[in-house]
């Protein structure tokens, strides 16, 4: 998502006010005492393509923290969020960045949506002292390549996130001979293909790549890329984009009539359903990042997950999407950890230093299944898939064949580097007993 | 390179061609009249298709006929067209035509800044889209290959019909007429009695509705998103540029070439698909750095 720019200036004169009027508020505290209160500084997408994410993200965040903030605040201190608009493109947001973090005073964020973002974060987090924890992006490079005290993650990584894609294929479609992907043509669309393709032709050797197409971000139009699947006919055809790009390819394919050719395999296109409605086939195998789903098979049911569903139903007309699961699973780990650190300090306030070493090791629950952060700040979120189909009372296609992947099973374990791990997973994977399949 | 592919190539080519026809056509006409490289053109291409999109849905819920859905395309543009065309040039254009032409280009990209808000707070952020139209309209089979009649047949037939109109009224018609005059010499059409100013108005509302139109009929075959008029107004400008500023055959010509060129490179050098136009807008420039298609201009003392 680097490199997605727009002037915003409403929402840029409008974040200047709020932080020149915040400037005058209070913000340094005594060690040890209790803050006023904890600003929470977010970045997410409110502008640019990505705020197909970023906008439903944000409901979560004013949704939980007012929530949280209505039942006493985190330890009786209530929660003051800051957003920043990530579309402002990777430099502006570092200086957002920046002002926040040096002139607001916040010494705890939330950043990035986009794995280019979390790239030129995490850094200048680490410099600054303060705990980023970083929400949604998808890049495994970023913690593997630095050990970071300031930076963590809540959630899976790509590696995750593919690893478990090949395992439901594998499992659900084990006889296919040829595959095509279409991807969009920056570094997410180019390292999950590298990913997947690793880890399927570690697992099953004989399969074909017949075409990698990479159309330019934000394409409006695959009719070539479609014409060209269909005379190559390959069994399985893998993409995964997201929002605008992935309405578009499903929309001009289903019209073209590729899906009763192919299967798709859609790791994302749980964040487009509902907004493709029947135009989203049914059969098609389709994620969303992790275990989070509104009809998830172990927490549809679950007073906390549901009375949240029906209030970001109520509040935003849609259902969440994962970027919301993934936004209250950083919130609530930082106020879990803010809990185990004031533990571990005798009843007083944690420092930035001592939040930031209670964010390693935690165990803390979302709206869904648990989440272990590791000692190398990489959270170990549980992946769900499943596969498209249509049920009354919905206007778009639930999953069903639903599967809950282990995290610890297909995460590049600590130390080792993804590229060479995924080539080193082995066939017996897919037999592990602790991957629960749901029928 | 069998002739096979060179048809396939052909089939995707042209359609994906004359939508960028449409849009370079207002593009060039503008320019061509009011001597204005007009930025916000990429917005009249996104609330075109905006509009229309919201036309087709509430067309869709009626369950009207396909006619009626194809009607309200067209007629998504020129409401497009004349209101925030009329109002751009009234408002806007008008009051810096002799001005220097940064500034002039200034203007309009401050207007698609404000249009791209705009179109935020109108249509929000998530992808806008109505498809019906193409579904009803039906499939066709070629060489094994499956392809909509919307895309295949509609969209080059519309451009083609808007081109050789557009030929005609210019050559055959007095508005035409008047309207080359004022791209030749706008001082001498002055004098010559025709009202440049009405011209300018009726031009541009013309090209902003060919910029619209343009959307509306991109508007079933994809998903609008923030930033979708970005993206066609920096190829509209590739095509207006390699084809040589005011240049209406040219842009044609420009339009097709791009298409199948894209088209090939899909399925021979799928990597390069995205430089295509901009390959060829660079060879060309340095070959003929006043585009393709200029031709000598008579000079003025």
């Amino acid at each position: 998502m680097k490199g997605i720019s727009r002037r915003n200036w409403i929402s840029r004169v409008g974040a200047i006010a709020a932080g020149v009027s915040l400037l005058f508020s209070v913000s340094a505290f005594a060690q040890g005492a209790k803050p006023a209160e904890l600003k929470i500084g977010i970045t997410t997408f409110t502008s640019g393509p990505a705020s197909v994410f970023g906008v439903p993200a944000k409901a979560a965040a004013e949704q939980w923290i007012e929530e949280t903030n209505a039942a006493g605040g985190i330890n009786g201190v209530k929660i003051t969020p800051v957003f920043i608009d990530e579309g402002l493109g990777g430099d502006k947001l570092l200086t957002e960045y920046r002002r926040v973090v040096q002139e607001q005073g916040v010494k705890l964020m939330l950043s990035a949506i986009s794995s280019g973002n979390c790239n030129i974060i995490a850094p200048v987090a680490e410099d600054l002292k303060v705990l980023n924890v970083m929400w949604d992006c998808g890049t495994e490079k970023v913690l593997e390549d630095r050990r970071f005290k300031y930076v963590v993650r809540t959630q899976a990584n790509a590696v995750t996130e593919m690893v478990a894609t090949v395992v439901y294929l594998l499992k659900t479609k084990p006889d296919f001979k040829t595959i095509a992907v279409v991807n969009q043509d920056y570094a997410w669309g180019r390292d999950s293909w590298e990913i997947f393709r690793n880890t399927l032709l570690a697992l099953k050797p004989d399969v074909k790549v017949v075409a990698e197409l990479f159309p330019k971000f934000g394409a409006p139009d695959f009719s070539t890329e479609i014409s060209r699947l269909q005379a190559l006919k390959p069994d399985v055809i893998l993409s995964t984009s997201w929002g605008g790009d992935l309405d578009t390819f499903v929309r001009q394919a289903g019209q073209r009539g590729l899906f009763k050719t192919s299967q798709f395999v859609l790791p994302l296109a749980e964040s487009s359903a509902e907004r493709l409605g029947s135009a989203l086939p049914e059969g098609v195998i389709i994620g969303g990042r992790g275990d989070h789903y509104f009809l998830h098979p172990e927490y549809k049911n679950d007073a906390k997950h549901k009375a949240f569903v029906e209030k970001f139903r109520a509040k935003t007309k849609s259902y969440p999407i994962y970027p919301v699961y993934h936004m209250v699973a950083a919130l609530q780990a930082v106020s879990d950890a803010h809990g185990k650190a004031i533990k571990a300090n005798k009843g007083q306030w944690p420092t930035t230093e001592q939040l930031a070493d209670a964010m390693h090791g935690l165990d803390f629950k979302g709206l869904t299944r648990p989440v272990h952060i590791r000692e190398d700040g990489q959270g170990l979120e549980d992946q769900l898939l499943g596969m498209t189909k249509n049920q009354p009372g919905y206007a778009f296609p639930v999953m069903e064949n639903m599967m809950l992947i282990p995290a610890d099973l297909v995460t590049t374990p600590v130390g080792l580097k993804s590229p060479e791990w995924v080539k080193t997973v082995k066939p017996e994977l897919l037999k592990n007993d602790r991957i629960k399949v749901f029928k | 390179m069998t002739l096979d592919l060179l048809i396939l190539a052909a089939a995707d080519g042209f359609s994906y061609a004359g939508l960028l026809f449409l849009v370079s056509l207002g593009l060039t006409l503008i320019f061509g009249v009011q001597g204005i490289l007009n930025v916000a053109h990429g917005s009249l291409y996104a609330f075109g298709g905006y509009t229309a999109a919201t036309l087709a849905i509430w067309a869709t819920e009626k369950q009207a006929p396909t006619w009626v859905l194809l009607a309200a395309l067209v007629a998504a543009a020129l409401l497009v067209g004349v209101v925030l065309g009329g109002i751009l040039e009234i408002g806007l254009l008008r009051r810096v035509q002799d001005k220097d032409p940064v500034l002039q280009l200034l203007v309009t990209f401050a207007a698609f800044l404000i249009f791209e808000d705009l179109q935020r707070l109108i249509w929000g952020v998530s992808p806008y889209s109505s498809t019906e139209v193409v579904s009803r309209m039906g499939n066709l089979d070629l060489f094994g290959i499956t392809y909509t009649v919307y895309q295949l047949l509609l969209i080059p037939a519309v451009a083609l019909a808007v081109y050789l109109g557009l030929l005609y009224a210019l050559r055959r018609t007095r508005l035409g007429k008047q309207i080359v005059a004022v791209t030749h010499n706008r001082e001498v059409a002055t004098a010559l009695g025709i009202n440049a100013k009405k011209i300018g108005l009726i031009t541009f509302i013309a090209g902003a509705f060919l910029g619209a139109l343009g959307g509306a009929m991109a508007a079933p075959t994809t998903s609008l998103v923030p930033g979708v008029g970005t993206d066609m107004i920096v190829l509209s400008f590739s095509v207006v540029a390699t084809a040589g500023l005011g240049q209406i055959t040219g842009a044609f010509i420009t339009a097709l070439l791009i298409g199948m060129a894209r088209s090939l490179a899909v399925y021979t050098a799928p990597e390069l698909e995205v430089a295509v136009p901009y390959l060829i807008m660079v060879a060309v420039l340095l070959v003929r750095p006043n585009g393709l298609f200029t031709v000598a201009q008579a000079r003025r003392i």
